[in-house]
């Protein structure tokens, strides 16, 4: 289907199903038992969700695929976000345009960081592209305050033009951004019995940008230009040597990484139309690395795992608090209940970037292949057990 | 004229600052090769290695003072430093004013034990890894270590005072004959410099002098060769690693007075630092200290009034815009060696 071998096809129709059915999926638990501050089936986070993802398959293009570990791609999601909100103060609440000058406009920034970065390789790339990003950071906090909105960030402001769908909407606020009359903050929800589910019109918006983006991310990596940037990736030096110019292709990687970065920025402002310089910190750089870490290097799936992981466990471990991890350990005995509670208390709440500084190195040193691996190596596991028992003599391997 | 002399003295102690964390950084990229991503952590360890030793000493208990009387009428409670008990008022007072020298003393042991640790507990089983792995582990490690002191210390800077005899400033303009109070530069300053000169000098004189430092530097060249001829150069690499620790840790403690410590010191130095180190040369220690100091003094003139006026915001990219500039010129850095990291 769509160009795609049956194994991709299952793939995509996997994540389709996955992302279709979110709001069922993440809300298991029903309303005001114990477990629903686990549910994250709530627009906010499913939003971020796929918004992160579709940022961590386009970085997994250029990291996954080449090798090269940009540390400043933040910079392009802030580009994104603030091209977007340009986009709505000016011309029109509808979020199209608004995505498309983002992915332009993030494309030409990437272009010419790409340009001047790929040039060096190996940790220089690195250290070149975060130096870039932070210096976009710097200029976005202080110069270019008229431009980025400074501190406060950009907002939307009653006095705007927005040339197409004027400047106030009929209650007198400022319009919300939306698609032909949908408003991205739309919701229905449906009451099953305990349960609630909302489906929300900015996350099946966003869901679907991001299979677009996802079959679009296949098909690079099952095209020729794919196999050229694992070349790259597996002997830069030996393609060098055949005569082959890999500049443009890792050129053409970083920008295509670049625009789903400002894909995102985008739809990340047309879920809350605001955009701040602190989106391009160097930190939100190192955290989708993170994320296509934790999900696999060079998976296809993997970036989203990664992505939708680190989220939910930043939102349902900063929202435990002690008095909820008493009523967990409520039925030890009192001292061993204490001594618990005050071993856990520093990982959770505000404590969540410890946890997930010490799950990425865990990561890092056992698992560098992220969560894929692990559930391969689990498969492996079952499997070869299953086979031991179903062939308990040893077989001869043929030579190769 | 003294606006120069101005500008560069107020580089200086920025510069310190680089130069120290950078000589770290390369002296462990030159050993270990391994590119070290928390090493601005061990830039804040040090720092509140400093606040540490200052809540120690100031630890106290109640003390009934019955000749005088609160604003109630009741005999006054008054807070009395166990350091008083053991060494009576005065020189209890002093030992509490010198608390941030003080603390170089219980920094270097701590700062070798982190540095070792850290060495043998995570880093040497990435030699082998690509650089890719080593800077995201240890940029995991960093952020570990950052919300440990987070957690212990919490989110706000911890104001470290400076001892009283250094809090005044120092009349330059005076002595070098210009008006009096043009250039004036806080003593603590001139100590940081002084101090970096210090123990820059020293890790120059224990690589170059001692027999210990030059296996090291052979170790450098040919880690292979050295290690066939019967050396133990892991075990000299690892007490590198340690001193490397203890150069950015000595950084964190004598900079506290400079800059209230809080926990994200490290990473605002660590990604400068990086810079410096490439502006430096990968690899080469001289380069790291030159580079400091230069991005430093630049990054002093930058700020200077009349040149953010000609263009807004250069002191904010000054030193990334020098560093891509240099790296896509002379990709080897200022004093780089040549076959160092150049691919």
């Amino acid at each position: 289907m769509f160009g795609l071998d049956k194994k991709d096809t299952m793939l995509l129709l996997l994540v389709a199903a996955l992302t279709a059915l979110a709001p069922f999926l993440l809300n298991p638990f029903p309303e005001g038992s114990a477990m629903a501050q686990f549910n994250a089936g709530y627009p906010d986070l499913m939003q971020r969700f796929v918004i992160f993802g579709i940022f961590a398959i386009g970085f997994n293009i250029l990291f996954g695929l080449t090798g090269y570990l940009s540390f400043g791609h933040a910079a392009f999601l802030g580009v994104g976000s603030y091209a977007a909100v340009w986009m709505f103060k000016l011309l029109s609440m509808n979020v199209l345009p608004a995505i498309v000058l983002a992915v332009v406009m993030s494309g030409i920034f990437a272009l010419l960081i790409g340009y001047v970065s790929l040039r060096r390789s190996g940790i220089y790339f690195s250290i070149l592209t975060l130096a870039f990003a932070q210096m976009m950071f710097a200029l976005a906090y202080s110069v270019l305050t008229p431009i980025t909105g400074g501190e406060t960030g950009l907002q939307l402001a009653l006095d705007d033009p927005r040339i197409l769908d004027g400047a106030v909407a009929a209650n007198g606020n400022i319009p919300v951004p939306g698609l032909f009359g949908m408003e991205m903050r739309d919701s229905v929800q449906l009451e099953l019995g305990a349960w609630v589910f909302t489906f929300n019109f900015g996350y099946y918006f966003s869901a679907l940008v991001m299979l677009i983006s996802f079959y679009i991310a296949i098909r690079i990596f099952r095209s020729p230009f794919g196999m050229m940037l694992r070349a790259i990736k597996a002997n830069q030096q030996r393609l060098n040597y055949t005569g082959l110019n890999t500049r443009p292709y890792t050129l053409a990687a970083f920008v295509i990484s670049g625009m789903y970065a400002g894909l995102a920025g985008a739809l990340m402002a047309s879920m809350d139309p605001l955009a701040g310089a602190e989106r391009m910190f160097w930190t939100a750089s190192g955290e989708v690395v993170l994320m296509t870490i934790l999900g696999g290097v060079g998976t296809l799936i993997g970036p989203i795992l990664g992505a939708g992981a680190i989220k939910y466990m930043e939102n349902i471990i900063s929202k435990i608090n002690s008095d909820i991890l008493h009523s967990w350990f409520a039925f030890l005995p009192d001292g061993l209940e204490d001594l618990l509670v005050t071993l856990v208390y520093p990982f959770i709440g505000k404590g969540w970037h410890l946890t997930l500084g010490i799950i990425f190195m865990l990561v890092v040193i056992f698992l560098p292949g992220g969560l894929v691996e692990g559930g391969q190596r689990i498969a492996r596991l079952f499997k070869s057990k299953k086979t031991d028992r179903s062939a308990p003599k040893p077989q001869i391997e043929p030579g190769e | 004229m003294d606006a120069i002399i101005l500008q560069i003295l107020n580089g200086l102690d920025k510069g310190s600052a680089y130069a120290l964390i950078a000589l770290g950084l390369t002296l462990i990229f030159g050993t270990l090769g391994v590119v070290n991503f928390a090493h601005g952590a061990l830039f804040m360890i040090g720092a509140f290695c400093a606040v540490t030793l200052s809540r120690i000493l100031t630890l106290s208990h109640v003390v009934v003072d019955s000749t005088k009387t609160d604003f109630l009428g009741r005999p006054l409670e008054v807070q009395v430093p166990y350091v008083y008990d053991i060494f009576g008022e005065a020189t209890g007072a002093a030992i509490i004013d010198w608390a941030v020298p003080l603390s170089i003393l219980f920094a270097i042991p701590v700062m070798l034990m982190v540095g070792v640790a850290m060495e043998r507990g995570l880093i040497k089983y990435f030699y082998k890894r690509p650089h890719a792995d080593q800077i995201l582990v240890t940029f995991g490690l960093a952020i570990v270590l950052q919300e440990i002191i987070k957690y212990f210390y919490g989110a706000n800077p911890i104001p470290t005072p400076a001892p009283s005899a250094f809090t005044g400033s120092f009349d330059f303009g005076a002595i070098l004959g210009f008006d009096p109070n043009t250039i004036i530069y806080p003593y603590w300053r001139l100590v940081y410099f002084a101090f970096a000169a210090v123990i820059i000098g020293a890790v120059f004189a224990f690589l170059q002098f001692t027999t210990f430092g030059m296996v090291v530097r052979a170790g450098m060249a040919d880690r292979e060769t050295v290690g066939l001829l019967g050396i133990n150069i892991d075990r000299r690499f690892t007490i590198m690693f340690g001193l490397a620790a203890a150069v950015a840790g000595l950084a964190g403690v004598m900079y506290t007075p400079i800059n209230s410590p809080n926990y994200h010191m490290g990473m605002d130095f660590l990604v400068l630092s990086f810079v410096v180190v490439v502006v430096g040369g990968m690899g080469s220690l001289p380069g790291a200290v030159l580079a400091g100091f230069l991005l430093g003094i630049l990054e002093s003139f930058a700020s200077m009034r009349e040149v953010i006026d000609l263009i807004p915001g250069i002191n904010q990219v000054i030193i990334y815009l020098v560093a891509i500039v240099i790296l896509l010129t002379r990709p080897r850095g200022l004093l780089g060696r040549k076959g160092v990291m150049e691919d």
